[in-house]
């Protein structure tokens, strides 16, 4: 389904180059759980944006479900984003003056639904997450672990086909961290990609298929065994 | 984006900003407000002038004895030209026109006035009855001059209020005989009090039909002869139809000027539209200052809500969706003010019609229509480079916070 290769990412900084990403492939087949890890400043986030469409590669090809992405203007990578891609922060990135169930049926405003398609969409993802008693409440009434799986019900509202997670643990305790760890997994298991990039090794861990990043450059991709044929 | 939800998450991000989005409301309706009412001043000022012009009668033309404009050299002056007098025949001659309605000639002289052994100086008018409809006048008591043939002088008086009050006091004047000069004359009719003539208080006036003011003051001529066209558009024949016949009747010398309200008036009304303008003008620069205002307050949101910015875009926000959500939040900004301000400036100007009841407070449409659109304007300009700021940003560095 996502297909990278040679993928070069360079960043000017002052009059230095700095080499983000370094002749990166890498495949991902549908319905993978993965996870990248590596020290801050691997390359792992770069990664993780250009995978998600918000970066574009200095050089190389990225292609999604067989469409060569690195050629397409910015409108049709935002259409590609909202239909194809969901995001998960570490900072949750929720809007704070809308409530929990606005702020996840803010994806299908942006796709132009109509309202009467969306509530329904809503409430259902509300019932998956298990914030139904939470839908009116602003996010600042919300514990962490509460507002990031209010992040996920909003990546996966649109049903894409990857969710991409940028440290979606790293500001919350243990608990809700493996709360939210367990809903993502909870979605793979009915097929959503998951890509989750941290350096937290248990989180890191869990993953099916992990990926380590040293210097921009993937060092190492290790399968679990026995999970390919599922 | 549907129009409702755009305006749904314009409303709601600004409403978020409570009172920083309530003082800039303020400072746009207050700009709309101040044209509002600063025109409504100078339009309530320019209808007060022109209306008090109005009542002296709107399509009134004044025929002087003598000519405006300066002829001549050396010899004529030499020689002398006296104007030929405005005579009885002259005006006579007037109603053979059908572009004029009425006409009053005046005769203007002061005599004494007595009754009963009081005495007082009064300026005496001498005209016909037409004098009464054509100054808008109004009787108090009794009846104005008698229609009929002008030349003939009749025994006849109708005296201002004051004259009454002073000769008369609280006893009927009706049917009393006065003595006017040597003659004497029966009190007819009490004018009401209003109204003004040429500088002379109607109140103080003692009039008298025009023959017997001639034979009154020993004199053929007239002060002047006011006339009343048909209507405002056949102003211009007549007032040639007086020249063309005065100046037959006067041997060819055109040795009469002939004033027009009109030209008063217009000179009035442009004067007046000149100074609402000017004060709407005055008032546009406070609507600048609101516009200016919006920007910078749109500005800073948008460095405030870079993050937003970052994460709609990465959850499938095309630019234009962006640029579009900023800027209806301006134009409802500055839509919301401006009609606050419309509210303001009726209320203004409705609260000073009260405090000056003389003045009608009426602001033009033009200038309610003009200050609108700025504003809506002002919003769609002042929003654009904040928005398109916002649209411009790049995902990766927004979602960082900038």
């Amino acid at each position: 389904m996502i297909h990278l290769e040679k993928i070069n990412r360079i960043f000017q900084v002052g009059d230095q180059q700095v080499r983000a990403l370094n002749d990166v492939d890498l495949t991902i087949r549908s319905g993978e759980y993965l996870s990248i890890m590596g020290p801050s400043g691997s390359g792992k986030s770069t990664l993780l944006n250009i995978l998600g469409l918000l970066d574009q590669p200095s050089s190389g090809t990225y292609q999604l479900d067989g469409r060569e992405t690195t050629q397409i203007d910015d409108e049709q990578l935002a259409r590609l984003r909202g239909r194809k891609i969901g995001f998960v922060f570490q900072f949750f990135h929720l809007i704070g003056r809308l409530s929990a169930a606005e702020n996840i049926e803010l994806p299908l405003i942006l796709a132009e639904e109509a309202p009467a398609v969306r509530k329904p969409k809503v409430q259902e993802i509300l019932h998956k997450v298990g914030l139904e008693d939470r839908a009116e409440h602003r996010p600042d009434q919300l514990s962490g672990g509460q507002r990031q799986r209010v992040a996920i019900a909003r990546a996966t509202i649109t049903r894409p086909d990857v969710l991409l997670a940028d440290e979606p643990t790293g500001n919350l305790d243990s608990v809700s961290g493996a709360e939210v760890i367990q809903l993502m997994e909870t979605m793979n298991d009915s097929g959503l990609t998951v890509l989750v990039v941290t350096h937290d090794p248990i989180i890191g861990d869990r993953a099916r298929r992990k990926i380590k990043m040293i210097d921009g450059a993937i060092v190492a991709d290790t399968q679990e065994r026995g999970d390919e044929d599922t | 984006m549907r129009t409702l939800d755009l305006l749904q998450l314009a409303s709601g991000a600004l409403l978020r900003r409570g009172a920083r989005a309530g003082m800039l409301l303020l400072a746009m309706a207050i700009g709309v407000a101040a044209v509002i009412v600063l025109t409504g001043l100078g339009e309530g000022a320019r209808r007060y002038v022109t209306g008090e012009f109005s009542s002296l009668g709107t399509h009134l033309l004044i025929v002087l004895p003598g000519r405006a404009e300066t002829t001549g050299a050396g010899a004529t002056l030499i020689a002398g030209e006296t104007p030929r007098d405005l005579t009885l025949d002259d005006a006579l001659a007037l109603r053979r026109s059908p572009a004029i309605e009425k006409y009053a000639p005046l005769v203007v002289g002061s005599a004494s006035v007595s009754y009963l052994g009081l005495d007082r100086e009064v300026p005496v008018l001498g005209s016909t009855s037409e004098l009464l409809a054509v100054r808008n006048w109004e009787m108090a008591q009794g009846r104005f001059l008698p229609a009929g043939d002008i030349d003939r002088p009749q025994s006849v008086a109708v005296i201002g209020a004051k004259i009454k009050r002073e000769l008369f006091a609280n006893t009927n004047a009706l049917g009393k005989w006065l003595r006017l000069g040597d003659r004497r004359f029966r009190v007819i009719g009490v004018l009401s009090s209003e109204g003004r003539a040429i500088g002379i208080d109607v109140e103080e006036l003692v009039i008298v039909p025009v023959a017997s003011a001639q034979m009154l003051f020993n004199s053929a001529s007239l002060f002047r002869i006011l006339v009343q066209a048909r209507s405002r558009d056949e102003m211009p024949a007549a007032k040639k139809f007086i020249l063309e016949t005065v100046a037959r009747r006067h041997q060819g010398e055109e040795d009469i000027t002939v004033i027009t309200q009109d030209a008063v008036l217009k000179t009035f009304d442009a004067i007046f539209v000149a100074l609402t303008m000017t004060l709407g003008g005055i008032a546009a620069v406070s609507l600048l200052v609101a516009g200016i205002l919006v920007m910078n307050v749109m500005l800073v949101a948008v460095t405030q809500r870079t993050a937003e910015v970052g994460l709609l875009k990465a959850i499938g926000a095309r630019s234009r969706q962006v640029q579009r959500l900023f800027l209806t939040e301006a134009l409802l900004l500055s839509f919301t003010g401006g009609l606050l301000g419309l509210v303001l400036g009726y209320g203004g100007a409705w609260f000073l019609g009260i405090v000056y009841p003389a003045l009608t407070f009426m602001p033009p449409w033009w200038a309610v229509a003009a200050a609108m659109v700025t504003a809506l304007f002002s919003g769609l300009f002042i929003g654009l480079l904040p928005a398109r700021r916002a649209a411009r940003m790049d995902p990766v560095q927004a979602l960082r916070g900038g």
